[in-house]
């Protein structure tokens, strides 16, 4: 028998970074007291009427333009109706035939690349609790949220191919500002549509994976879904086209509802907003606007940079962490030291900074600027700052906001290059350490450590390390 | 009410009367007529009268009140007023008081009006008669056995029985031009856009359009310029200014067309004598009369229900018993609880409509009703195009009946909606036209011509009906007992 | 079973309207009558005529993405059938749009 080949395609939702809803002036925040940002649009009172956020058309351009979709000239919504309590107007506004936009795709690593159906704008639906009390409680300060989904083909061939897929998907949007992507704040969903097949076959029947609130969980369901799936072939059973939840802490899916139960969503043009029309000229300034993306500013630090893959990474990360880089590495002129310095010592200052531990705090609200992390940098090149002293300073960069010349002042922490006093911190170093000096002069460097820990502590962690070496050499040398 | 609404403003305005005692007149007025009309579901008493003083308060004090000063208003029952019932003359939505104030009563307010209350309608504007009420059926003040028409049948029954000089109803299919046929009075349904949809409860919302009806189009075009204009708040209301009437003559050197579909054998005789008649005045009036075709008019009736009924059905899909209204428990389920709402809170011709326009949208159905139904409408609105570029208005019958019967269609939906053949063409079209007066059969029952303008030409054909109406004395006949 | 009342059962169903054998008995001839009424729609030649779906202007309508006053919850909630807490309450149900 030939081997298994599995088929995926993901549509996601992201909620866009707006001020207000899609449809109405009522703040998009989330986490706010139940129904404290609704009116009577977002409430589907009778009468109200919806006005499309041009904000929120402009970020799903970023995020269609960052994809290298086909923006529509003309586009339009439509009503997908359907009754739930946390759907007040008993339809959700989306679009249907005529999306904003159709095409694109993302390149997720080894040559493969995963190409985009369509992304539409809608609006998103409120909450409703199920788990307090005998009620199911509604909320609606999330309906009217503005979305894009974007809707894959079925491209990717595996559970990990479908996680560098998201993974790729919210470094663009972040970085384009589009979305926050944030799972766990329900900021960006996914839904799964998965089948298996034996090479050379005809593609199996697909099952459609909802209730993923990972990206650990889409990999995990889908590669439960795969063996299920298998397991029901191989045992002579078929496949059944139906809708599977997700169960994370069993790991395991069950049926939601069979294909018989699949709405009919009866979509038609909503009457009450006109078409949209985008012209070449808005996608060209949107296009012009766009930072360079994190996939391309990887591959540019590496060649052209001369940085680690790792520290590439790193740095790509969020667009806040790649610009401030850049500007430290211009500014400084050397791109390996920023790198060294953003990747490491300021990426730890944020982490200090945020102990929640959710989404990295943004580097902007540092008291360090760019510049003046360059002007750190300058001074370790210069001999004027050793490495540690230069971290010492760092810290107190972040914590007062002084810049570093006046802070290697008044914190004394310029470094010492002066032979006689160098000298006299080694000698008073190398007093009653004969085993280490018969080791050093033996040809055991290593044992050189044992002086030059001393001698830095002595001198506030002032004294030149090179020249310290060099000393602690001459003198032991000399003594013979 | 004696005067009409720009007299009473402007002695209100000048201090030569008190808004308190035009308020009060109409308020005694309706107490006194309308157990026998049935024209309001709610009538605010209290606040109008203090509303009014405060009006007088102002007008004292040497403030410019507004150009509707102190005139006494009716609302339709569908319109959004914060906190005052608008049940739409449905359970489903009993008790249900607004949390907020539509743009066009927001302006009425804000010219100086003073409303008095809420009217009855045919269920969420569903209907040729005012009949689909879930609070009582309205009367024709000129035949108390016969229907006002619909759905905006207590508006215009409270305008044609003199309790308020201005209405306002809606106009989806014809819901104020035929109702102002029946009553003898005025009716006007603006170009689609041109006044605000916002807080106005959705029927069929690429249809729907708040429309004023008063005594004479002069009142029209007062009621019309205080409410119409631009507003953020409805992305399909037209960005432009408030529609200033235009002075002077509106006919001499206009071409008239009339359709010959509109004349059909199906028309009513005594309908037939007075319309040809109002035809001669136009002509007299220095229009010249001419025929036109509008080849498509006998597929206006089904593209309209098919659109008008899927629209509803998705418009009417948040009445679910979550947010607001009636709510019943069903099976004690969510979506037990949401049909029986449902059930229990619409009345048969909503259900029949919500049925159509679901069934015109599921799918297999969707291309051949719906689809062909909007392409049909296409034609429709092509139609009039061509038309427009021979004349500049097209005149014809409002209704091809005067008032029926009350009973009489409510049994037979079908027959009712093809009594909408001469108004939905035109709301399809999204076009301009107004009713207007042109005298009674032999049975005393009022007949309505019905003008139709170019997109945007509401001042245009304002102008010739009112110049019309100032060559006549149709629209100053009163039923009995109706002071003139 | 009638296949006009039929159709009016699956209809309701999907209009969320709890008809009884009754009213489909009753609603099922009438619409079936509505339909043959409507039928000549399907005899016209739509060929190359343009789908009129929006009666106004052609051009995008926006908004600025400035916040507006919410309603205050009390007022939010003030037609509530049911209220609990700060939430409308509706009869518990599980997860999912069905």
């Amino acid at each position: 028998m030939s081997a298994w080949e599995t088929i995926i395609g993901l549509e996601v939702h992201c909620q866009l970074k707006t001020r207000t809803k899609l449809f109405c002036g009522c703040r998009n925040e989330f986490g706010a007291p139940p129904n404290s940002h609704t009116c009577p649009v977002c409430t589907g009172q009778p009468g109200a009427l919806p006005v499309l956020n041009e904000e929120a058309l402009a970020l799903a351009l970023r995020a269609a333009v960052a994809l290298g979709c086909d923006v529509a000239p003309r586009s339009k919504f439509d009503r997908k109706n359907y009754f739930y309590c946390d759907l007040p107007k008993g339809y959700q506004v989306s679009q249907y035939d005529e999306p904003y936009c159709t095409g694109g795709g993302i390149d997720v690593g080894e040559g493969r690349f995963v190409r985009l159906t369509r992304i539409h704008l809608e609006e998103d639906a409120g909450k409703a609790i199920h788990d307090r009390g005998d009620s199911t409680l509604v909320d609606l300060n999330r309906a009217g949220v503005p979305l894009i989904e974007s809707v894959t083909e079925a491209d990717m061939r595996s559970a990990d191919e479908a996680y560098a897929y998201l993974t790729a998907i919210k470094e663009i949007f972040r970085f384009a500002g589009v979305s926050d992507c944030d799972m766990e704040k329900g900021s960006l969903r996914c839904d799964v549509n998965v089948s298996v097949h034996r090479e050379g076959e005809p593609w199996g029947t697909k099952v459609e994976l909802k209730n993923l609130n990972s990206f650990r969980n889409v990999r995990d369901a889908i590669e439960h879904e795969v063996e299920r799936q298998i397991d029901v072939i191989e045992s002579g059973g078929e496949v059944v086209q139906e809708t599977r939840l997700f169960d994370a802490e069993r790991g395991t899916t069950r049926t939601m509802r069979s294909k018989e139960d699949e709405h009919d969503y009866r979509y038609f043009p909503e009457p009450d907003l006109p078409p949209v029309y985008v012209d070449a000229e808005t996608v060209a300034a949107i296009r012009a606007s766009l930072p360079e993306l994190p996939a391309a500013r990887r591959a540019r630090y590496v060649a052209e940079l001369g940085l680690s893959e790792y520290d590439a990474g790193v740095l790509t990360s969020a667009l806040d962490v790649a610009d401030f880089f850049e500007v430290t590495a211009s500014a400084c002129g050397d791109p390996k030291a920023a790198a060294n310095w953003v990747a490491n010592d300021l990426m730890a200052a944020l982490g200090e900074a945020d102990a929640s531990g959710s989404a990295p705090r943004d580097l902007g609200t540092l008291r360090v600027r760019p510049e003046g992390l360059a002007e750190l940098i300058g001074l370790v090149a210069k001999g004027t700052l050793n490495v540690a002293a230069a971290r010492k300073c760092l810290r107190a960069m972040l914590e007062t906001g002084k810049d570093a010349a006046t802070l290697v002042s008044e914190m004394g922490l310029e470094q010492v290059s002066d032979t006689g006093e160098v000298e006299r911190w080694v000698r008073d170093a190398l007093a009653g350490q004969e085993k280490a000096v018969a080791d050093i002069k033996a040809g055991n460097t290593k044992a050189i450590g044992a002086i030059i820990g001393p001698v830095m502590k002595a001198s506030g962690g002032r004294a030149n390390p090179g020249l310290v070496r060099e000393t602690v050499l001459r003198l032991v040398a000399e003594e013979h | 009410m004696s005067a009409d609404a720009a007299t009473l403003a402007a002695a209100v305005a000048r201090g030569e009367r008190g808004a308190r005692s035009v308020v009060a007149e109409a308020l005694e007025r309706i107490e006194a007529g309308d157990d026998a009309v049935r024209a309001f579901y709610r009538v605010d008493r209290d606040a109008a009268l203090a509303r009014a003083e405060a009006l007088d308060a102002r007008v004292a004090a040497g403030e410019d009140v507004g150009p509707l000063a102190g005139v006494p208003v009716a609302l339709k029952g569908n319109m959004c007023l914060e906190g005052s019932e608008a049940h739409c003359g449905s359970r489903v939505l009993a008790g249900y008081r607004p949390p907020y104030t539509a743009t066009f009563v927001r302006r009425l307010l804000d010219a100086g009006a003073v409303v008095v209350g809420m009217t009855n309608m045919d269920e969420f504007a569903m209907g040729s008669s005012g009949e689909n009420s879930a609070y009582g059926v309205a009367r024709n003040p000129w035949d108390p056995e016969r229907t006002p028409g619909g759905s905006s049948a207590g508006s215009a029954a409270a305008v044609a029985a003199g309790f308020v000089p201005l209405a306002l109803g809606s106009d989806t299919g014809g819901s104020v031009r035929q109702p102002a046929s029946f009553c003898g009075i005025s009716g006007f349904k603006p170009t689609y856009g041109r006044v605000s949809r916002y807080g106005l409860i959705a029927y069929g919302s690429s249809l729907d359009q708040v429309a004023p009806l008063a005594r004479s189009v002069r009142d029209l075009e007062l009621l019309f310029e205080a409410i119409s204009g631009r507003d953020p708040l409805d992305s399909t209301c037209i960005d432009d200014d408030p529609v200033r009437p235009l002075e002077g003559e509106g006919l001499a050197g206009k071409r008239v067309g009339v359709p010959r579909e509109y004349l059909s054998d199906d028309l009513d005789a005594g309908v037939r004598a007075r319309v040809d008649a109002a035809l001669e005045t136009l002509g007299q009036l220095g229009a010249e009369v001419v025929p036109v075709s509008l080849p498509h008019t006998e597929h206006a009736v089904p593209a309209y229900y098919v659109v008008a009924t899927a629209e509803a059905s998705s418009n009417l899909a948040r009445y679910d018993g979550v947010r607001y209204g009636l709510r019943a428990p069903g099976d004690g389920s969510l979506q037990g609880m949401i049909a029986a709402t449902r059930d229990a809170g619409f009345g048969d011709e909503v259900k029949r409509r919500i049925l159509l326009g679901t069934y015109v949208l599921s799918s297999g159905y969707y291309d051949a009703w719906y689809g062909r139904a909007q392409r049909v409408r296409g034609l429709i609105a092509r139609d009039f195009a061509r038309a427009f570029e021979e004349v500049d208005f097209v005149a014809g019958p409002t209704s091809p009946t005067p008032a029926f019967r009350l009973g009489e269609l409510i049994e037979d939906p079908v027959a009712m909606y093809l009594s909408d053949v001469l108004t939905v063409p035109v709301s399809l079209a999204g076009l301009p036209a107004v009713s207007v007066p042109c005298g009674t059969t032999d049975v005393a029952l009022p007949v309505g011509l019905q003008l139709v303008g170019r997109r945007l030409a509401d001042a245009e054909l304002l102008a010739a009906a009112r110049t019309y109406q100032e060559a006549t004395e149709h629209h100053l006949a009163r039923p009995q007992g109706v002071p003139a | 079973m009638d296949s006009d009342v039929e159709t009016v059962r699956r209809t309701a169903a999907l209009a969320r309207l709890e008809i009884t054998d009754e009213e489909a008995e009753r609603l099922g001839p009438q619409f079936a009558r509505i339909l043959a009424a409507f039928r000549v729609l399907a005899s016209l030649d739509v060929e190359g005529a343009e789908a009129m779906t929006h009666a106004s202007g052609e051009e995008s309508v926006l908004r600025a993405d400035e916040e507006r006053p919410s309603l205050p919850v009390d007022a939010a909630l003030s037609n509530a059938p049911r209220r609990v807490d700060d939430f409308y309450g509706v009869p518990k149900t599980i997860g999912g749009d069905g």
